[in-house]
């Protein structure tokens, strides 16, 4: 056998491929992140409720109404959103004009109130969420056992967030949204509508991290508390990433997935600290992250 | 944008750590006689809410309400808080109930490492503090107190009763993911004690950041190809759930028997029985267990829909019951007066009540209730609502749990 480290081969690729799984969600969340924040000028604090939603969304499909696993990848991600839109609307617009740290404090009140209110209905324990039937099941890959529901996320996660870029980066659409944060008085005088244009933009953010609750849902428990588990380290991906870059995001997700599963064979017990002491390291060598823009 | 995310993180740091004290307090009936405050500090926001949280809060109102305060003419108050698993803001909790409120009795306290942190500050104020959530055998071991009982259970305990079983079936080699704190490395001890002396080899370990931990499949990968036959789970709560539901989706549950040294029924119902069923776990009570226990099931529900009752809520209503016999046994300004006293009182009278039958309490503070060795029901065979149990094993109080001796509690005499 290939010993890598004093590390069996096959145990490093299979650790290899599970962190690419997890990546798979940081990229999809701090892709939301990014965009909302590269476009809306908002640190969405609420984005790991909002994901927590998203789980819920599915889950209360299932239960209340019997609508499976894909409707609800479709479905919940529209209901979410349009929830975001609501809060957009009513409360978050209210802030473009100040400093980011009172969209910080907002949507982290948000984040908690939301967050209260499930633990009040459903508890804390959690809900059981089943893998729909036709991705049960694992392939052998020979080094390890892959379930079919894992590698259906990579793939998922892959087709959104590159879709996302390219509406963002490539579309007309794109094009006035970018132009729209650049100078929104000029595009509006082009007879565009800037307001909905960001509205809209808040609800596909919000969209995102639905669509990542919904894969999740079947992974993890679904309960209040899964969106806070994940939301320290996306910020932080974030920040390596770069702040409001679309693809440095979607790189560095899948990058420090990685980096996290090679710490979990190595020395476990730092797991959950190495995504920061890699962001302490960026910070101090490129301030503006691995991917932003000079000033 | 640094300088932004930085004030960001204070502004998170400061809000989070904010106590949230809620006071609920029972009325009191008349004014002349000292009033009893009994404090109720658990986890009621994090991972533990459900195992603890606001239903072992109706649980001690249940036991003022069975024991009749009132017609006794007793003043007892009820209060709560969140210690959000964190032991400095547990001990500065415990400290301002102590000082300002006058808080006589602290009660459930799950999570080890604080339910350790508040041993001294209780002996220092000398109140009395009995557990019935946290785990570690080393409360009443060297970290021992004569201010202290526990209750319910302890990781001596669950290693004895779901380690044994699972050695007697043949599970002679163990591979252990276990929570990174006082917890998680205790019951991880305790049970590798056991595995090693019936002959069984520990293959190894795999200790992982509590908490914030949510992703197990790495670990899960690294113990299904260390070779070993049982799984053994040294965690709790959402991450117990978890890390099962994530063995079953890669396959372990056909290559290994997984262990789940802490489950109470709540991740039970969590998991759903498909996942669950047939599952070994330790628990001293279980709703459906006897006329006793459904009946005082009955009498808590209505408060707690959502959540039935587990051995921890169960503990606190056992362990309030005794401390307000205890105190209407010695007047209530004697028990204010001194909280080794009144424990040394609770150590001597004979526990009994609903939850648990009888037991007696130990000199080291342990409480010597029966365990029972439960079976996870399949989804055909479980007839109602949380019907999840089949009983397959009982041992008794004085089996249950690690001999006088070997738990080299200071306070003991030798």
């Amino acid at each position: 056998m290939i010993m890598i480290f004093g590390i069996p081969g096959p145990l490093l690729f299979g650790q290899l491929l599970l962190g690419l799984i997890n990546g798979a969600f940081y990229a999809m969340l701090s892709l939301g992140l990014a965009v909302i924040f590269g476009m809306l000028n908002i640190i969405n604090f609420a984005h790991g409720a909002l994901f927590m939603m998203g789980a819920f969304a599915s889950w209360m499909l299932l239960d209340y109404a019997g609508i499976g696993y894909f409707p609800a990848l479709i479905l919940a991600p529209l209901l979410v959103g349009a929830f975001g839109i609501f809060l957009e609307k009513t409360i978050i617009s209210r802030l473009y004009k100040l400093d980011h740290l009172y969209g910080l404090l907002l949507t982290f009140g948000l984040s908690l109130v939301i967050e209260g209110l499930f633990r009040n209905a459903y508890g804390s324990s959690g809900l059981p969420y089943r893998i729909p039937a036709i991705l049960q099941g694992a392939f052998n890959l020979g080094f390890m056992y892959l379930p079919i529901y894992r590698g259906w996320v990579v793939v998922a996660a892959l087709v959104v967030c590159i879709s996302t870029w390219a509406i963002i980066e490539k579309t007309s659409l794109g094009a006035t949204l970018r132009a729209a944060t650049e100078n929104a008085p000029l595009v509006q005088a082009f007879g565009v509508n800037v307001p909905r244009l960001i509205t809209l933009t808040y609800g596909g953010g919000v969209a995102l991290a639905a669509f990542a609750g919904v894969l999740a849902a079947p992974i993890y428990s679904v309960n209040p508390n899964m969106g806070t588990n994940f939301i320290n380290t996306v910020f932080a991906v974030v920040v390596i990433g770069g702040m409001g870059s679309i693809m440095g995001s979607i790189l560095t997700g899948f990058g420090l997935g990685v980096v996290e599963g090679l710490c979990k064979v190595f020395y476990p017990q730092a797991s959950a600290t190495v995504v920061f002491v890699v962001m302490v390291i960026v910070l101090l060598v490129r301030p503006r992250g691995l991917f932003g823009k000079a000033a | 944008m640094i300088l932004t995310r930085r004030s960001a993180l204070t502004t998170v740091a400061a809000a989070s750590a904010l106590p949230l004290i809620r006071p609920a307090v029972i009325p009191s009936a008349r004014a002349q006689t000292p009033t009893i405050k009994i404090g109720v500090l658990n986890d009621q926001s994090g991972p533990y809410t459900n195992t603890g949280g606001a239903t072992s809060v109706v649980c001690v109102k249940q036991a003022l309400e069975d024991f009749g305060v009132s017609t006794k003419g007793m003043n007892v108050e009820v209060i709560a808080a969140d210690h959000q698993n964190k032991p400095d803001l547990a001990v500065s909790i415990a400290r301002q109930w102590f000082d300002r409120d006058g808080v006589d009795m602290l009660i459930d306290v799950p999570t080890s490492s604080v339910a350790l942190a508040l041993q001294s500050v209780v002996r220092e104020k000398n109140k009395v503090y009995l557990n019935s959530g946290a785990a570690s055998s080393a409360l009443t071991g060297a970290q021992c107190s004569p201010n202290f009982i526990h209750w319910t259970y302890d990781t001596y305990m669950l290693a004895k009763s779901t380690g044994g079983a699972m050695v007697k079936a043949g599970g002679d080699s163990w591979y252990f993911l276990t929570a990174d704190y006082a917890f998680g490395k205790q019951l991880q001890a305790d049970t590798s004690a056991f595995v090693t002396a019936s002959g069984g080899k520990v293959l190894g370990a795999a200790q992982y950041p509590f908490p914030g931990t949510t992703d197990f499949s790495s670990f899960l990968v690294q113990a299904q190809s260390s070779g070993a036959k049982v799984l053994g789970l040294a965690n709790a709560g959402g991450d117990t759930v978890n890390s099962i539901k994530q063995a079953a989706e890669f396959g372990l549950n056909n290559s290994m028997k997984i262990a789940a040294l802490l489950m109470f029924i709540t991740d039970v119902h969590a998991l759903g029985l498909d996942v669950a069923a047939g599952l070994n776990l330790t628990e001293s009570f279980y709703w459906d267990l006897n006329e006793r226990t459904r009946a005082f099931t009955k009498r808590v529900l209505p408060k707690t829909p959502n959540n039935y009752p587990n051995m921890d809520h169960a503990g606190c209503y056992s362990a309030t019951l005794h401390y307000l016999k205890t105190v209407a046994d010695m007047g209530a300004a004697e028990a204010k007066k001194d909280g080794v006293a009144t424990v040394n009182r609770m150590k001597a009278m004979p526990v009994e009540d609903d939850c648990f039958g009888s037991s007696k309490i130990r000199e080291d503070g342990r409480n010597m209730v029966t365990s029972y060795l439960f079976q996870v029901k399949k989804p055909s065979e479980s007839k109602g609502p949380w019907d999840y149990y089949n009983l397959v094993a009982t041992t008794p109080g004085d089996e249950a749990y690690r001999p006088l001796a070997d738990g080299h509690c200071p306070i003991v005499k030798a």
